[in-house]
């Protein structure tokens, strides 16, 4: 039988067996906790506390009137001991708030636990969502209560839990699954209150027999109508457009949302959040990411409060066996290098991966000599070489003909070239040349 | 940690694969014909293999110093193309020729267009192609341990039928192949291109490798033995397929990256215009033998090919480009 899929893709070691079978471990944050005011997708936060005030593990002490935004809440107690500059995961210094840990771990929460929650109105969910600063724990980070309030002509028919994770070495997703079946379907039930015509649906690739195994009990034990569904072992098959596709037969077209084909996509860590607010009134204040990589010493699936600093994340794990190249934030597919380990988690990060430099770095760029990887590779069926070319001569208008704004930079075009090439970068750097030269138009328009 | 982290946009890692690695695996996957060659036209064709490979990477690299390039000529393309134009050459050739073919070949044909991945013909089969025209006695003079004779294709240019054919043979004094001859490649020929066998088991190792794809080789193929049924060759379809360049041109020179096109659509496009060029070219045109010249020709039409075949954008209804 063959598994769906969708068109494209690359098949990359998985790396996966480093920490497949490690049991998440709970971490106590030792040094400062570290928030900084924009960990999702959206208006960033500003702080509602002040220096030296005193916090609790759960409090909220950031928040924004913005629509699509979510507040930030501390993960532990203890003193605010700075709101500053400091330095975060992309390397740039961002308004940070600094808590100083007492090791009390004293929770207080404005969220209430609901175990009757089936009596609740649907409405209070949304609102429950967004207290507890639930966003998209896959990465992408986009707020959780936006993606759950379609526009109202929008009928949703499809509510998809993205267990895919296709991105080599994290293991934190399927863990999840494995150990802590019960919130995650939770969620999805949750949420299918709020859709009640939409069917549940999740998507696991199926390299995870084990968790589509536990999933698959635990649903037929609830006698649930959710489906899982195995999918074939292709990355990305747990890219957004790629994951609709294969469970719908869909294809977004390009500037529209999975709403506008009836779809919402949530990642497993998101609907554990989503259960765990609703019914036992605790927001998100940790996470579990895979702690991981060849230089690793110890790979393992921690869950740690979020803010913590990764140095911290690296000890436990290990430290190094030796001198690292890249230390990544996600995986190595679409991961965020970092120039520094002593920034903190946030909401988003799923894995810290070190990779030594024969793993992580390659040969010069040579000619492209047409073997056409990048267009086989390409899931969104783009002609990344010829896209390429156009960046490097700075041709804007012809990369966005060509549709070089649908690149979902998902990094089969470059991790294929055997000339080396940096196609994805050179997408990146289309799409940022085409948007600069939108805001010029607008701005001469204005002018 | 010592050493500053490097920083860098994603991806972060890259396939096992690398454009020298594929060049050797090419040049692997061609070493049992050059042997059946070696063997059953003559031990000759080693010096011949040597010589024109030589050559090549001795003018890319002398290209890319006189003009201040860095030298790439270990990236093995430069080695590929002399082995494949060695191929393309009968083992009795005089041993200055494929210098002077070589030197055609990466200077003009692949170093005037930019080098690697910028030429717009294949480069082996361009310098053949000149060869061809300055000494065509040279290059058309077949010898099978050291018996000069026709080629099956040579009888078969302009003959009604297979008995016709034979007695032709007969009357050069030889016997037409056999079908286990031509497919061992025990015939005149081209000294890399006789041995089917040998050229087929180095396309599939290609084609299981991902090297290359099937398509071009099996629609070109294909398309040359219906085509040879419709215009009722002489010899029939499986002497058309097996003797003469097909086998290698199929699987070696239509398939170049630089001068396919880059989509299967594409492909399949440039295949069929290969089988029924070389079939015509068979059939109808001065030569006995016609894959170089379709291949050349269609390498020409690739750009445009490639503009009317690009992939369907995911999610976009219209076919983009078109």
């Amino acid at each position: 039988m063959t598994l769906p899929t969708f068109k494209g893709g690359v098949h990359p070691p998985d790396g996966k067996s480093l920490t497949e079978a490690k049991e998440i471990e709970i971490h106590q944050p030792i040094g400062d906790l570290v928030f900084p005011m924009s960990q999702h997708l959206g208006a960033p936060c500003s702080p509602i506390v002040k220096k030296g005030d005193r916090v609790l593990a759960g409090m909220k002490i950031a928040d924004s009137d913005a629509f699509v935004s979510a507040p930030i809440l501390s993960s532990v107690s203890g003193k605010v001991k700075d709101i500053g500059m400091r330095m975060t995961i992309s390397g740039a210094m961002e308004t940070c708030i600094v808590v100083e840990n007492d090791g009390l771990f004293e929770h207080s929460s404005s969220l209430l636990p609901h175990s009757d929650y089936e009596a609740l109105d649907p409405k209070e969910y949304i609102k429950i969502i967004r207290e507890a600063g639930i966003v998209g724990m896959g990465g992408a980070t986009f707020p959780t209560h936006v993606k759950l309030s379609p526009p109202p002509d929008r009928k949703i028919k499809w509510l998809i839990v993205n267990g895919a994770e296709c991105e080599p070495f994290l293991n934190c997703d399927n863990r999840l699954m494995l150990e802590h079946p019960e919130p995650i379907i939770g969620g999805l039930e949750i949420c299918m209150r709020l859709f009640p015509e939409a069917q549940g649906v999740i998507a696991i690739e199926n390299n995870k027999p084990e968790s589509i195994r536990r999933m698959e009990g635990e649903l037929s034990e609830r006698g649930s109508k959710i489906r899982v569904i195995p999918h074939e072992v292709k990355y990305p098959q747990g890219a957004e457009k790629m994951l609709i596709y294969s469970v719908t037969g869909q294809e977004i077209p390009p500037g529209a949302l999975p709403a506008d084909v009836g779809c919402i996509i949530f990642n497993v860590s998101t609907m554990e959040h989503i259960w765990l607010a609703v019914v036992q009134g605790i927001p998100v204040i940790e996470r579990v990411l895979s702690v991981t990589g060849d230089v690793i010493a110890n790979p393992k699936n921690i869950s740690a409060p979020i803010g913590t600093c990764i140095r911290e994340l690296i000890d436990a794990a290990g430290g190094f066996t030796e001198e690292p190249a890249k230390i990544l934030s996600g995986g190595p597919m679409m991961g965020v290098s970092m120039r520094s380990i002593d920034v903190p988690t946030v909401k988003g990060t799923s894995g810290i991966l070190a990779l030594s430099a024969h793993s992580s770095l390659c040969p010069p760029e040579s000619n492209c000599i047409r073997c056409g990887r990048c267009i086989t590779g390409c899931p969104m069926g783009l002609v990344p070489t010829n896209l390429d070319k156009l960046v490097r001569i700075r041709d804007y208008a012809a990369f966005e003909q060509n549709g070089g704004m649908n690149c979902i930079e998902c990094g089969c075009c470059t991790y294929a070239c055997p000339a080396f090439r940096y196609l994805t970068q050179s997408c990146r750097d289309g799409k940022a040349g085409v948007m600069a030269a939108r805001r010029r138009e607008q701005a001469q328009k204005k002018g | 940690m010592n050493r500053l982290l490097v920083v860098a946009s994603s991806p972060h890692i890259r396939a096992n694969l690398s454009t020298q690695r594929i060049m050797a695996l090419v040049m692997l996957s061609l070493v049992p014909a050059g042997a059946a060659g070696a063997y059953f036209l003559g031990v000759r064709s080693i010096l011949v293999i040597a010589i024109s490979i030589a050559s090549c990477v001795a003018a890319e690299a002398l290209w890319q110093k006189c003009t201040e390039q860095p030298i790439t000529v270990s990236d093995l393309s430069a080695a590929l193309t002399g082995l494949l134009l060695a191929y393309n050459l009968p083992p009795s050739i005089p041993l200055w020729m494929p210098v002077i073919g070589g030197f055609f070949a990466i200077i003009v044909v692949k170093q005037f267009f930019g080098g690697l991945g910028q030429n717009i013909m294949n480069p082996a089969l361009a310098g053949r192609a000149m060869m061809l025209i300055c000494w065509p006695v040279a290059m058309t003079t077949w010898t099978v341990h050291g018996v000069s004779g026709p080629t099956v294709l040579s009888l078969v240019k302009g003959a009604d039928s297979l008995s016709e054919v034979t007695s032709r043979a007969a009357e050069a004094g030889q016997s037409f192949p056999t079908l286990i001859d031509a497919l061992l490649g025990n015939m005149g020929g081209c000294l890399g291109e006789t041995s089917a066998i040998a050229l087929i088991a180095g396309g599939v190792f290609l084609v299981a490798f991902g090297i290359i794809s099937w398509r071009i080789p099996v629609i070109y193929i294909a398309t040359v033995a219906v085509l040879s049924v419709i215009l009722g060759r002489a010899a029939g379809p499986v002497y058309e397929v097996l003797s003469g360049g097909l086998i290698l041109g199929a699987f070696y020179m239509a398939t170049d990256y630089a001068t396919s096109p880059l989509t299967p659509k594409g492909q399949a496009i440039f295949a069929i215009g290969c089988g029924i060029i070389a079939t015509l070219i068979r059939a109808y045109g001065g030569y006995p033998e016609g894959v170089s010249y379709s291949i050349l020709i269609m390498n020409l039409t690739v750009p445009i090919i490639d503009r009317v075949t690009t992939p369907k954008i995911f999610g976009e209804v219209k076919k983009h480009g078109a």
